[in-house]
């Protein structure tokens, strides 16, 4: 099968997941990342010109302020015309199919279009159906893959544990439900990290979890212990609703990361967060505010990340 | 109506087993002799079946016409050039329907409009319950007057067992079959792929094997208990089909069938979300599509169908769980049923008896077979034409089936129905 992500010359064509991506094409990311860092963090230059003239639609079916802003933020310092269009859910209900919107937004001369959509494979069935010299970046689908948010996972392991050949990590909440974990998975993955393990109880965890190359634990003392980095996912409010758990209390119990639990982990395991985090249900605000904690050094190194991907991408092709 | 000399052909007809050259010879819409000329016969029309098969016209037991309440997805008159050019005679078809099939006149219509077009025969099944709702019962001695072959809840779900069991002991009271797809609404419920490996990396709503066997393991105490004649409708799963073996091996008189689409597919060809393999039920795994291969080989599954689902494009072209379920099936239906015989060193006569001998046997119906006194309802076919599956090709006004684009052997040359030639391809 074609990986509907590359070009006939094997470059990056779309964004749409980790699963499947070239080492290194996203090693390749990650350096070029690095460039970025200083424009990104705007401490020298603000602005570089490599997508000036470009138009990058950013579209957004879900709602989403914080992963459509740093898209915005990347978009600008690369020169690029940024629009952003926030449809929701009620495209549906006036008529519009995903792909006429898109349609629409092509007559436009959109040339990158950045996604964001409630149903798992709206990035690939967009991709898909535009011409080949516009571009697709999936910010997230359903509960399939969120690619930007793990290259800049990462980058920030890279970051802060050099490489990846030699690391532990643990991924703790629910599984089942997120995008964000799977292209982690993928990309820890590929990217040759040796034990990747996933900490859920059986409720949030997919079929056939570990055939993504898992291990699984539902103890999180047991899942924690000796690992060096931990990524905690954000559980939503409605799985109290879908008989998936019985309350926030008894999850945070069990599977929220306090300071007691981290103990397991190495001395110098860094804690990880996607965001927006629910403090005192997943995580203890003890940890997320605590010296192991990098969760806002991984906002700063998504706007290099997504810099990253936006050039890679507009050069190819 | 002209008599028809069918010469030169390879006969196979699986219920006489007849696998050899005969010449057929139809009078007046019957079959009037088999190999040698009947007594007086002058024959008004020659066809010359050199290299060809000739076999009893085919019979779907799931094809849906979309008539009534969806004619923007399929029509009759679309759907009966479909059947006819995959060589399906006789095809059976589903209650949900808009307004789903559940009075007399809405089936006394939909034969009326089929036999206008005098194309295949078309028996409806009524619906088991009102509007397929699950809660109160149809009539069914009415329905079955005005043309109803068995009753079913189609894909809705029944679940109210009580209610489930008053249906099969009333079928029962009158002799009428249950045709009945196992699967239990709350374990299913928003899902749509397989509950493996391919729905958990794609981040696919899932539907466990547990949810047919559950609901199948249901039906079969009930059947136990009530005495009905249960036909299991498109079977899904390994575990599926061994409870339906073990039931068989225990007496009961049960039936089942399978789609072409989950004896040569599995969860693996949703690839990239193919949306033309969002089917119901779901693709499962390699492992399960291998039991159900196995299952048709043994017997433990009798038939064949083509679950024959025509889909709008545009209700296609959208994220794999929003996409609508179903593909086109009737043209497939002989390839398809060739190619598993094929692939398992089967002969073409085992094949045949899938779609003709045994459905017929299940709807008590006497067709699918080309003894003499018999209704001419035949087939004739290349079973060496390899033929690419092209959308625009397809008579079915669906387009969409995971074969496009994908060769196949196997091409109806002629179909008769009644003694009629109704399709020359």
């Amino acid at each position: 099968m074609n990986n509907p992500q590359l070009n006939k010359h094997g470059e990056l064509q779309h964004l749409l997941t980790t699963e499947g991506l070239p080492v290194a094409i996203l090693r390749g990311i990650l350096d070029r990342a690095n460039s970025f860092m200083n424009i990104a963090t705007g401490s020298e230059i603000k602005k570089v010109p490599l997508l000036h003239g470009k138009s990058i639609f950013n579209i957004f079916f879900e709602n989403s302020t914080r992963t459509r802003t740093t898209f915005e933020i990347a978009a600008k310092r690369l020169s690029a015309d940024v629009v952003n269009l926030s449809i929701g859910s009620s495209s549906a209900s006036k008529g519009e199919t995903l792909l006429d919107t898109v349609d629409n937004l092509c007559a436009m001369h959109a040339d990158m279009f950045v996604v964001r959509h409630a149903q798992s494979g709206a990035a690939h069935l967009i991709a898909q159906h535009v011409a080949p010299e516009i571009h697709v970046i999936n910010a997230g689908d359903g509960r399939h893959a969120h690619p930007t948010q793990a290259l800049l996972d990462m980058f920030t392991i890279r970051h802060y544990k050099r490489e990846f050949h030699n690391l532990r990590v643990a991924i703790v909440g629910d599984i089942l439900h997120s995008r964000v974990a799977r292209s982690q998975i993928h990309a820890l993955t590929t990217l040759g990290v040796p034990e990747v393990r996933v900490i859920a109880p059986k409720t949030l965890l997919p079929a056939c979890v570990e055939q993504l190359g898992v291990q699984v634990y539902h103890d999180m003392h047991q899942g924690l212990r000796d690992v060096d980095v931990v990524m905690m996912l954000r559980l939503q409010n409605e799985r109290m609703q879908g008989a998936a758990l019985p309350s926030a209390q008894e999850y945070f119990k069990y599977y929220g990361l306090t300071q007691e639990k981290l103990a397991q982990a190495k001395a110098d395991a860094i804690v990880m967060h996607p965001g927006p985090m629910n403090r005192g249900v997943e995580i203890d605000s003890s940890v997320a505010d605590g010296t192991h904690s990098v969760i806002l050094p991984q906002v700063t190194f998504g706007i290099a990340v997504r810099m990253a991907v936006m050039s890679t991408l507009a050069g190819a092709g | 109506m002209k008599n028809i000399h069918i010469k030169n052909g390879c006969l196979i007809d699986p219920k006489n087993h007849i696998d050899g050259h005969h010449d057929v010879f139809i009078m007046a819409g019957k079959i009037a002799g088999v190999g040698n000329t009947p007594a007086g016969f002058v024959a008004q029309e020659v066809i010359d079946a050199t290299g060809l098969i000739v076999a009893p016209g085919l019979i779907d037991l799931a094809a849906r016409l979309r008539e009534p309440g969806y004619e923007y997805k399929a029509t009759l008159e679309s759907e009966m050039e479909a059947a006819i050019a995959g060589g399906v005679t006789t095809l059976i078809c589903p209650p949900d329907t808009d307004p789903p099939l559940d009075e007399p006149g809405l089936v006394e219509m939909l034969k009326h409009r089929a036999r206008e077009l005098n194309q295949a025969r078309v028996y409806p099944l009524g619906a088991l319950t009102y509007g397929l709702q699950g809660a109160e019962l149809t009539e069914m001695a009415e329905l079955t007057d005005a043309g109803c072959i068995a009753f079913s809840q189609a894909d809705a779900p029944l679940t109210d067992t009580r209610v489930l069991m008053r249906a099969m002991q009333y079928a029962a009271t009158f002799g009428f079959s249950v045709w009945l797809r196992p699967q239990d609404s709350f374990l299913a419920r928003h899902g749509v792929a397989h509950d493996g490996e391919v729905a958990t990396r794609l981040g696919l709503p899932a539907v466990p094997v547990c949810a047919e066997t559950i609901a199948l393991s249901t039906m079969l105490h009930l059947a136990r208990e009530t005495g009905v004649r249960l036909h299991i409708c498109r079977i899904s799963s390994a575990e599926g089909v061994a409870m339906i073996r073990a039931a068989k091996q225990q007496g009961l008189p049960l039936s089942c069938d399978v789609s072409i689409n989950h004896i040569h597919l599995s969860e693996r060809d949703i690839g990239f979300f193919d949306a033309n393999c969002h089917l119901v039920p779901p693709l499962r795994s390699v492992r399960d599509r291998d039991a159900l291969r196995a299952a048709l080989q043994d017997g433990t599954i009798d038939c064949i169908c083509s679950n024959h689902s025509p889909v709008d494009d545009d209700a296609k072209q959208l994220p794999f769980a929003e996409a609508e379920a179903g593909a086109t099936g009737l043209e497939l239906l002989l390839p398809l049923s060739l190619k598993w015989a094929e692939q398992g060193k089967l002969g073409l006569a085992d094949a045949l008896a899938r779609v003709t001998q045994h459905p017929a046997r299940i709807l008590g119906l006497n067709v699918g077979h080309l003894s003499p006194g018999a209704v001419a309802d035949v087939c004739i076919f290349d079973a060496e034409h390899y033929w690419k599956v092209e959308a625009t090709a397809l008579k079915s006004q669906g387009k969409n089936t995971p074969f496009i684009g994908m060769e196949l052997k196997g091409r109806v040359r002629h179909t008769l129905v009644d003694g009629k030639v109704v399709y020359c391809g």
